[in-house]
């Protein structure tokens, strides 16, 4: 239960944090109601609807109601998944107002001790020293290596972790040694013609637990002619900081990023995590009330690309691409989707490949509810979405689910592996088709 | 307030899981999607078939509490506001299509099934349910009966009322009564199922329906034509069904709607243009060919500049979009958009679109007006922010003139929206004191104790101002 003098406080937030203007710009049509995931998975319960969500914030700041513990359960259980947007007539932008709501209850918030130490942890302590990254990351690599996960495995220690957890250690990738992940060179040049200078935004997991997922695409971009530079001094994007009421530490991060981006002259920086891709774009008004940094900011998330886009802007798809014959599909990244509007390259890059079948899968757009650490912290609400997806995976009888979004891809790995499908089907990141379709279609 | 012991009795008939009090919850279920309207509910409760509704109303019937049923909470005439409180009935359990009787072309419905479900489940068959409102993605079939839902097949098909054969009504007094069915002729007694089609929720609650449904029309064909100004675009309307042909869709949207449909999403229309006119024809191929073919004549012969028809789905899907995208350009100019649906004879459309501008001049306010122009259902949308009291005063007044009008011309004070708590103050001028006395005497006749959605059409009450 919350006290009352936590309760005066998280309303006080509220009146601060709030952006009044944007709450006032839902006029409540409802139209978001059949796109939400926990509205619908809730069994229509419009507290769990972006359009219940609204009113409770706006009831907040007006003093109508308490921001009592159903209020902080209707914005813990959002997903941030954004798919109310592209539909709202009115063009709320949800995502801003959720990370206003969240920061405005977690920054007072007397969190139980193992969330509070998890969040701790997760946020001030690992995402952004890329150094503990690798070291984090390494332990895994030496725990996956060393025989130690086959006797924990058999020892059942991780039956004290719940379900979601369990399974998640089963579809975590092969982690690469120790010394591999230092060792990136800074800079790399095109293959054949050069038409683009761009940097490349590794990201903290990207670059650490999914390296080959990087390298697969920096592969890509010297393929599509571009001259790479990857800043050394670039740190985690902070999307899992703002989506989750640590604005603060996000800001920090921004500016380290949008420095370290400054230095070389390029036309554009190449993301390949539709995550981390939505929040780059938004630095401009995460920093917007900063005169410092507010212009450079702009200028860094005007910069921002998805690897899809850039390979769609060099025709990419006019290379020979080809693979065994099989049917894929494809799983939206919601960030990539309703942040960064980007769901045509993807699909069209695909299509592009010989010898598969694209079927699209119905409700592609709808989110897989892996959304940051959701499916740790909303471990029930998470899977409960994620059957729905794989009901309508299984529907294509896909062999490959394509995937742009690290957080998409273990999560339809984890789908897979909780079906049982494991040997039927496999989810994948989409630069590590591509980069073997064209491998193949040039022999 | 409800006394727990009233709520320990609605526990046993419908499970604690299905009965909310939490102030969140209630908070959650005070508004629809009407700007201006907040009223929090005592209790939300949710039942799972007739009998528990029958329940349950049987217990406010006896102690006197208000009801109000409601769908997805899309209403626009803050119909569904539980003003004095009381108990908001959700439909979400009974979302089930019962049957696709495809003998007697009819579909039986639970209340709380999604309208774009119905209408797919139709089409799965090869057959159609054509009323379609703007919010047919989340609006409930329920509420479309309740609230008598359009859409822009009106003129063509018609509106819900044409498409319900048979009901399940729960009345206030918890009886359980069936009307109509399958059947074209029937003349047993008076026709109590368009009786409760638009009594917006104060005479019972819909807990089934037979749905009427008909063959698909085998194609569609869609046409753009731009005009220099609203009478010639209005002469265009009239001229097309003077010559006999009745298009499936004829939208329309005037010069201010226009121009901010083209700042928002700048697809290329000239925004000089008067007004703009978006044409569907539907049915075997070579009727939609001959129509559109005429359509476009008649328009060029009404002077218009321009007439696109397309040639492929994308090209049609590229011609809708000024007309899909006008409620969300509208929505983003201000904080606050007020929809209202004023409707007149369609011959009377031009002249009263300029009757709504001018008195949007009059008052300094910026109402665009788009809408159903081949039955008159116009969509005049005052673009303003609900914290400008001032301006919200204005507003009404506004309004208050636009309704005397429309109704001066022949028309009515709303086409599809409904009366609700809205425009209850100018219930009156439609439909006169002596209609105000016969609708108020059916309402006592049947819900002597007034627990159906108090406060909505009429009030019982001295007639008094809506405060937007």
């Amino acid at each position: 239960m919350m006290s009352a003098k936590e309760k005066a406080r998280i309303q006080k937030n509220f009146e601060e944090k709030m952006d009044y203007d944007e709450l006032m710009n839902c006029t409540r049509c409802g139209f978001c109601l059949p796109t939400c995931p926990t509205y619908i998975e809730s069994g229509k319960d419009e507290l769990h609807s972006p359009r219940g969500r609204i009113a409770l914030m706006k009831g907040v700041v007006d003093g109508l109601i308490e921001p009592d513990e159903d209020v902080k359960r209707s914005i813990d259980l959002c997903l941030g998944c954004r798919a109310c947007e592209p539909v709202c007539p009115s063009g709320v932008n949800f995502g801003h107002l959720l990370e206003q709501a969240r920061d405005a209850i977690y920054q007072t918030n007397d969190q139980s001790f193992p969330e509070k130490a998890m969040r701790g942890f997760f946020f001030n302590q690992l995402f952004p020293y890329q150094n503990r990254m690798i070291g984090a990351v390494g332990l895994l690599g030496f725990y996956q290596r060393s025989g130690l996960q086959k006797l924990t495995r058999s020892v059942g220690i991780l039956n004290l972790f719940p379900d979601t957890m369990r399974m998640m250690e089963k579809v975590l990738p092969e982690v690469p040694k120790r010394k591999e992940m230092k060792e990136r060179p800074s800079h790399l040049a095109s293959i054949g013609k050069q038409q683009k200078k761009v940097a490349f935004f590794s990201g903290c997991l990207m670059d650490t637990i999914f390296q080959s997922t990087n390298d697969a695409t920096t592969k890509l971009l010297q393929y599509a002619g571009c001259e790479i530079v990857i800043p050394k001094m670039q740190s985690c994007c902070g999307a899992l900081h703002g989506h989750s009421g640590e604005q603060d530490r996000a800001r920090e991060m921004a500016k380290r990023n949008i420095e370290a981006f400054e230095v070389a002259k390029i036309d554009y920086i190449i993301t390949n995590a539709g995550g981390c891709g939505a929040f780059l774009v938004d630095y401009a008004h995460l920093l917007k009330d900063d005169p410092e940094w507010h212009e450079r900011a702009v200028a860094f998330s005007n910069k921002i690309k998805d690897i899809t886009q850039i390979l769609i802007e060099l025709e990419f798809d006019k290379q020979p691409l080809q693979l065994e014959h099989q049917i894929i599909t494809y799983q939206d990244s919601c960030h990539l989707k309703n942040g960064q509007k980007t769901f045509n390259e993807p699909r069209q890059l695909l299509q592009a490949i010989e010898g598969v079948q694209f079927v699209e899968m119905h409700d592609a757009g709808h989110c897989c509810g892996s959304a940051g650490i959701y499916n740790l912290v909303e471990s029930d609400m998470s899977m409960q979405i994620l059957d729905y997806k794989m009901e309508q995976t299984k529907q294509t009888n896909a062999k490959t689910v394509v995937t742009t979004n690290p957080g998409c891809l273990l999560q339809m790995k984890l789908g897979i592996e909780r079906e049982g499908l494991s040997d039927k089907m496999d989810a994948v990141h989409i630069v590590e088709l591509l980069i073997e379709a064209y491998e193949n279609g040039r022999k | 307030m409800i006394s727990t012991t009233i709520k320990d009795q609605f526990d046993l008939i419908v499970g604690e899981e299905n009965i909310e009090v939490r102030p969140a919850m209630l908070h959650a279920y005070s508004y629809d999607a009407t700007p201006g309207f907040q009223s929090m509910p005592d209790c939300v409760v949710s039942p799972r078939s007739a009998k528990e509704v029958s329940k349950i109303v049987k217990i406010c019937h006896e102690h006197k509490i208000p009801i109000v049923p409601r769908g997805s909470g899309t209403n626009l005439s803050g119909g569904t506001t539980p003003l004095q409180g009381g108990v908001v009935i959700l439909f979400k359990h009974m979302d089930q299509i019962l049957e696709i009787d495809e003998e007697n072309l009819t579909m039986t419905v639970q209340p709380g099934v999604i309208t774009a479900e119905v209408i797919a489940a139709a089409e799965e068959k090869g057959l159609f349910y054509p009323p379609d409102p703007g919010s047919m993605h989340i609006s409930q079939i329920g509420g479309n009966i309740s609230e008598n839902a359009g859409g822009l097949r009106g003129l063509k098909y018609g509106v819900t009322r044409d498409y319900v054969m048979g009901l399940e009504v729960v009345l206030p007094n918890g009886d359980i009564i069936q009307t109509g069915g399958k059947l074209a002729k029937d003349v047993a007694g008076y026709d109590l199922t368009r009786l409760i089609v638009g009594s917006e929720g104060t005479l019972g609650l819909v807990t089934e329906a037979t749905l009427k449904l008909i063959p698909k029309p085998e194609t569609k064909k869609t046409a753009l034509a731009l005009f220099d100004d609203l009478e010639t675009s209005a002469k265009a309307v009239s001229s097309i069904i003077a010559n006999r042909i009745i298009p499936a869709t004829l939208e329309f949207l005037d010069q201010q709607t226009v121009q901010v449909v083209e700042d928002y999403a700048q697809i290329g229309l000239p925004t000089d243009v008067g007004a703009v006119l978006l044409i569907e024809q539907d049915g075997p191929p070579e009727v939609v060919e001959r129509d559109m073919a005429r359509i476009a004549e008649i328009c060029r012969e009404c002077h218009a500049i321009d007439v696109q028809i397309a040639k492929t789905a994308e090209e049609a899907e590229a011609l809708t979009s000024a007309r899909r995208t006008a409620l969300s350009a509208l929505s983003r100019v201000k904080p606050t958009t007020i929809l209202e649906d004023a409707t007149v004879p369609r011959s009377k459309i031009a002249e009263m679109v300029r009757e709504i501008e001018t008195i949007a001049k009059k008052y300094a306010l910026t109402i665009c007006t788009f809408g159903h122009a081949g039955d008159g259902n116009l969509h005049p949308t005052c673009l303003t922010d609900a914290r400008n009291k001032e301006e919200m005063a204005l507003v009404e007044q506004a309004f208050e003139e636009i309704f005397h009008k429309a109704v001066e011309l022949g028309g009515t004070i709303t086409g599809e929206h409904g009366v609700g708590a809205m425009k209850l103050p100018y219930l009156h001028l439609k439909v006169g004191e002596a209609g105000i006395n016969v609708l108020q005497s059916i309402k006592a006749a049947i819900d002597p104790n007034n627990i159906m959605n108090p406060e909505k059409v009429f009030t019982q009450s001295e007639r008094n101002r809506v405060v937007i």
